[in-house]
């Protein structure tokens, strides 16, 4: 009995070093690196000293992150309200066309920021965007560059989610019980009405936690607010990927990154105590 | 009469959906065959030099190179991290197993700046600067959450009844993986695969930060490309990308069950 339990664990030990030496040894560095002290020899020493924390501390980084964390949160819950209907629809088709969907959504997903950010900046632009084709249809007189703006930056970050909302949807809504839809029609509620009292808390879980997640991933959007927006739209990711690679400040970028993480993991454990709270 | 209503509403729901998500592609893919090096649209002549220039420029078709090669190995590395970790998760229930499997999903939930940052240090207190391998090692360690997760759906989609029966019948263990569990959890583990590798292809900011002034993938070189002012080769790439990326999909589809895949049931 003892031979195949050894076995079983020595199978699991390239893994357990490639996940071991490749995420957990990277991430426990940028924890000690944001508390790092400044030497002379090299950039930084070891050490415990917050103050990467406190330079942290002052009015403009505290503004970014707010802004970081109200852009991420309209956007989620920009991307949720347009895909929910989408989803709902989308799950009532037949199996053939669901995929074709799925297929659609999937190459959208997979298009990287950076072409999404491109793509978005011809779309707005004076001479090739729609300006452009409003001029040329004759709405407008003259065509006009959209860029940069916060509409921008909001368009093409919601361009950016939409997908992921959809596939964060997906499962709960092809697995809700269809006959409780048909029961509530039974009983004489409109399509609207049992779309407001059945299939939204059904699926309120998912919603809490798709919300989370696309509030999450737009944290991380790095390109859309520098290609589409002005500087006040920069969020977080943006700064410390500036810090990191241009000012080579890896202890400042470090301490911004653990800002963000404590960001993401607070939104996370606020919203799912809020949803379990609704619950009792 | 309410029915009729809904019914085009829907409709009109799904047609606004569907263009907005297909308007920067169409403006793409207009730009990509554009004549002219400035970008115009609508486009001015019809001309195939952008989707030239990706084979004929030395420093296009380099990154291209490189992203492939960036692609395929990461994919293969998460893909063979994750299998023995979900399916001795699946078959033993060992807490262990189940513990790294955690652990592997955690890189892709994190904002991928984190990762990044974290790869960059990694890699320069190791003395280790500009490698392609480190780019490989980090897109695998960031999406290894996605053959870990499709092959778990693979493996919890056998029967375990059936393993029972055959090892009644006096199967022995290497036999029941060969004969049942692998073929039922081949086409999953390949979706994980090709997940991976289109997500590798595209993924910018951990390539930028491990080895971007280095090895240049295709992201990396638009994102710079794009700060001098664009060139149309950059919408012939990203219709090229879209085209693959279609192609992958459609091939999954096609020969394993993609809505299964995606969380529906059967």
């Amino acid at each position: 009995m003892s031979k195949p339990g050894i076995a079983r664990y020595v199978a699991l030990v390239p893994s357990s070093v490639m996940i071991g030496v490749f995420f957990a040894i990277p991430f426990a560095l940028i924890l000690a690196v944001s508390v790092s002290s400044p030497a002379d020899d090299a950039d930084f020493r070891l050490g415990f000293d917050l103050q990467h924390f406190q330079r942290f501390a002052t009015w403009f980084y505290i503004e970014r992150a707010l802004f970081s964390a109200g852009l991420c949160a309209l956007i989620a819950a920009i991307s949720m309200t347009i895909a929910f209907p989408f989803t709902y629809f989308l799950t009532t088709f037949k199996r053939r066309s669901q995929d074709w969907w799925l297929i659609y959504i999937l190459a959208q997903l997979s298009l990287s920021e950076v072409l999404i950010a491109f793509s978005w900046q011809i779309l707005l632009s004076r001479t090739a965007g729609v300006g452009n084709i409003l001029a040329w249809v004759g709405i407008v007189e003259k065509s006009f560059s959209m860029t940069p703006s916060a509409g921008a930056v909001i368009a093409a970050l919601v361009y950016l989610t939409v997908p992921f909302s959809v596939l964060l949807l997906f499962p709960a809504l092809s697995r809700m019980d269809r006959s409780l839809l048909e029961a509530a029609r039974t009983l004489g509620a409109s399509p609207m009405r049992t779309f407001f009292t059945v299939v939204i808390p059904i699926t309120r879980p998912a919603i809490i936690s798709g919300g989370v997640t696309v509030f999450v991933l737009t944290l991380g959007a790095i390109i859309v607010p520098q290609v589409l927006g002005a500087p006040q739209h920069w969020t977080l990711s943006v700064l410390i990927t500036d810090q990191a690679i241009f000012n080579f400040n890896m202890p400042f970028a470090s301490a911004l990154a653990v800002v963000l993480l404590a960001l993401s993991a607070s939104v996370i454990a606020a919203v799912s105590w809020l949803g379990r709270r609704r619950e009792v | 009469m309410m029915t009729a209503v809904m019914t085009a509403l829907k409709r009109l729901y799904m047609t606004l959906f569907a263009l907005y998500l297909i308007g920067p592609i169409i403006v793409i893919t207009a730009v990509s065959f554009n004549a002219q090096k400035f970008i115009a649209f609508p486009p001015r002549g019809f001309s195939l030099r952008w989707y030239a220039a990706i084979f004929t420029e030395a420093d296009w078709f380099g990154a291209l190179v490189n992203s492939l090669i960036i692609a395929a190995a990461s994919a293969l590395l998460a893909t063979a991290i994750a299998l023995p970790v979900a399916y001795m998760a699946w078959r033993y229930g060992l807490r262990y197993a189940r513990a790294l499997f955690a652990l592997g999903i955690a890189p892709f939930i994190l904002p991928p700046v984190i990762m990044a940052l974290a790869f960059l240090i990694f890699f320069s207190s190791a003395g280790v600067n500009g490698l392609m391998i480190n780019v490989i090692i980090a897109h695998a360690i960031f999406l290894l959450a996605l053959p870990l997760v499709t092959i778990s759906l693979g493996l919890e989609s056998i029967d375990k009844a059936l393993i029972e029966a055959s090892q009644t019948m006096g199967a022995t263990g290497w036999t029941v993986f060969r004969t049942i569990i692998a073929p039922i959890a081949a086409p999953f583990a390949l979706a994980g695969f090709a997940f991976c590798f289109v997500l590798s292809l595209n993924e910018y900011i951990i390539a930028l930060m491990t080895v971007g002034f280095t090895v240049e993938t295709l992201p990396v070189k638009i994102f710079n490309a794009l700060r001098y002012g664009y060139t149309p080769v950059i919408a012939s790439i990203a219709v090229l990308f879209l085209s693959v990326n279609i192609a992958v999909f459609s091939l999954i589809a096609r020969f394993s069950n993609l809505a299964r895949i995606l969380g529906a049931m059967d």
